[in-house]
């Protein structure tokens, strides 16, 4: 490892530190609601999609099925409460448990796909996770769980009348996906998956390490995933296979990595930062009235951003101007 | 389970499976030719869908009649999304493949918003059409007039593209190119009237199954997304970039999902077709017909 390296990696965990901080205050001085609720799931988008990276940027292996692990995280939560009583602090462990298992199950058949035969695949997996929830009827079937709201409390980990714990614990959960993001980029791991990622075929030639390295990154991914997912539950305390394991979240988790930067230890969150309040916002201004307007900015600005920035945003946002010698690491950065 | 009603359920299968051939070829054809997959092609079913309704309603033209119309209308929209968007994506140097996953996605979401703005999300439905309700009788088997006509329609675009990719200059071209698209420069071809074409003509055959479909699903704005997947689906399965495999793909796809109609709650019919998809790849992982 170079020092040009390290001491990137050394400012990343400063700034990021510096940051979390800030983001802590910010609800002391912000009581709006609308916003609160926005702050809540910016922070969360961040995480999953910070997750998500984790596989599909850094390992290369694109999935657009993640909807399965928030899913599951979500209804491991939300069935082991209902039905059992179990405190939803062990629904989450257990969801992620899961979730990083059949991440793992569903890996080892599915890393042997290459490019768009890999990406249609976890998009069918999903799929059929989907279909199966919807006729499960132990589990509600398309009628979905209601969780029953029992007043403010930090041990059932619901909080019907307060936004601040839920960003709290998003905030979090960011951190955390964020750290774990930060932490595998230099391990054995990290350097494999860019091994993976840019050159299969040569890594695929050290044989079972790679695909050790890419069941890893499926297990860490889908675990944070499904945690996420389980706050979710516990978050609108209503869910239905639709409305937890639909297409369109496994989509809107990849979308603020593919904006910000797929692949970069920033770039999800810098993605979340600035998707998830313009969705709230178009939803909330012109989105009401069902004409589809929202759909047609969000659409428009993916296309927009996309074509015109396909590496991402977060190299606009370089660090040079803080200080000369970060310049030249910039590059290592939006690999 | 009769051995009537299964030959009878196999039977509409397989008619079903042509139309899937037809909605998924374009979708093949296009990936052939410059390893792109669209992720808009539900919407371009979508759109053809809503042309057949309005070409009916306003103009009284039967669906029957519009087909060609709708196929030439794709054929100029999918040109020209390959000219103002596919183009720009093509050339990205950095995340290829997730630029042009997303920018066709963003494009299906901006034509379902579009699609609501205009025409709301209500359903509507092509009402009395030449074919629309009618059944024939074939040794005893009832077989559906529309999905008849359809499944002939898909067939004879089979033919058609058949014949077009090998007895025309422009055919070789589109084969040329989906060769070696760095040599056809050299002999003076031009790569993205070519590439252009091969939308249009993606475009104009999702065009055509669209048409007809009108005639027996209703439409709205999400209609595409359900059809999407088991394009995508059909053409994995026949192997990207092989026309014939997305032709194959479809009779498949229609016979599982037939059979799975009938062993599993009507709900579950699409995990016969994803399940087969799993296990085709997973022994073969690239597709029935594909090459890598």
């Amino acid at each position: 490892m170079d020092t040009a390296f390290a001491e990137r990696r050394r400012r990343d965990l400063i700034v990021a530190f510096v940051l979390a901080a800030i983001a802590a205050t910010v609800p002391l001085f912000v009581k709006d609601t609308y916003v609160q609720n926005m702050m809540v799931m910016t922070l969360m988008w961040g995480a999953l999609s910070q997750s998500w990276n984790i596989l599909s940027g850094y390992c290369g292996q694109i999935s657009l099925g993640h909807a399965l692990y928030f899913g599951l995280g979500a209804y491991t939560t939300a069935l082991l409460f209902t039905k059992f009583g179990v405190l939803p602090w062990f629904g989450m462990l257990g969801g992620g448990v899961i979730s990083a298992l059949i991440a793992m199950a569903l890996g080892y058949p599915c890393f042997r796909l290459r490019g768009h035969y890999f990406v249609i695949a976890t998009i069918v997996i999903a799929e059929i996770g989907l279909l199966l929830f919807h006729n499960w009827d132990w589990a509600g079937a398309a009628m979905g769980i209601e969780i029953p709201a029992r007043g403010d409390s930090w041990l059932k980990f619901q909080f019907p009348r307060s936004k601040l714990p839920y960003f709290y614990f998003a905030l979090a959960l960011a951190c955390v996906a964020w750290f774990v993001t930060w932490w595998l980029e230099d391990s054995k791991w990290g350097y494999w998956w860019r091994a993976v990622k840019d050159n299969p075929e040569a890594a695929e030639s050290l044989g079972v390490v790679v695909f050790n390295s890419k069941m890893g990154a499926a297990a860490v991914s889908a675990f944070l995933v499904a945690v996420g997912g389980s706050f979710y539950a516990q978050y609108v305390f209503y869910i239905d296979p639709e409305s937890v394991m639909g297409f369109q979240f496994s989509l809107l988790m990849a979308l603020p990595a593919v904006l910000g930067g797929i692949g970069t230890l920033w770039g999800p969150m810098l993605g979340a930062v600035i998707l998830i309040p313009l969705t709230e916002l178009t939803r909330s201004y012109v989105g009401g009235s069902g004409k589809g307007i929202d759909l047609i900015v969000y659409g428009g600005l993916i296309i927009a951003i996309s074509l015109a920035r396909p590496q991402g945003l977060i190299g606009l946002f370089s660090f040079k101007h803080f200080a000369g010698l970060f310049s030249s690491k910039r590059k290592e950065a939006v690999r | 389970m009769t051995a009537d009603a299964i030959i009878q359920s196999l039977a509409s299968g397989l008619l079903m499976g042509l139309l899937y051939g037809l909605i998924a070829v374009g979708l093949a054809l296009i990936f052939g030719l410059m390893d792109v997959v669209n992720f808009a092609h539900g919407e371009f079913l979508m759109i053809a869908m809503y042309a057949t309704f309005f070409l009916f309603v306003f103009f009284a033209i039967d669906p029957l009649l519009s087909a060609p119309l709708v196929a030439a209308a794709l054929f100029v929209f999918g040109a020209v999304v390959y000219l103002l968007i596919v183009r720009f994506a093509v050339r990205a140097k950095a995340n290829a493949g997730m630029v042009q996953i997303f920018s066709t996605f963003g494009l299906a979401i901006v034509m379902r918003g579009l699609t609501q703005y205009f025409f709301t999300p209500d359903y509507r439905s092509v009402t009395h059409s030449w074919l629309g309700g009618k059944t024939v009788s074939v040794a005893g088997i009832f077989l559906p007039v529309p999905q008849l006509v359809g499944a002939l329609v898909a067939i004879a675009a089979f033919g058609g593209l058949y014949l077009f990719i090998n007895r025309t200059d422009f055919g070789r071209a589109l084969e040329a190119t989906r060769e070696d698209a760095g040599a056809v420069a050299l002999v003076g071809i031009d790569k993205n009237k070519v590439f252009a074409l091969g939308w249009g003509l993606g475009a104009a055959l999702v065009g055509l199954a669209g048409a007809i479909m009108a005639i027996f699903f209703y439409i709205y704005p999400d209609v595409g997304a359900s059809f999407a997947l088991i394009a995508y689906v059909t053409v994995a399965l026949g192997g990207f970039g092989s026309v014939f495999g997305a032709f194959a793909g479809g009779i498949i796809v229609g016979l599982v999902e037939a059979t799975t109609a009938m062993l599993l709650p009507p709900s579950l019919k699409a995990v016969g077709i994803y399940a087969v998809y799993l296990l085709v790849v997973f022994v073969r992982p690239r597709g029935l017909f594909g090459s890598m």
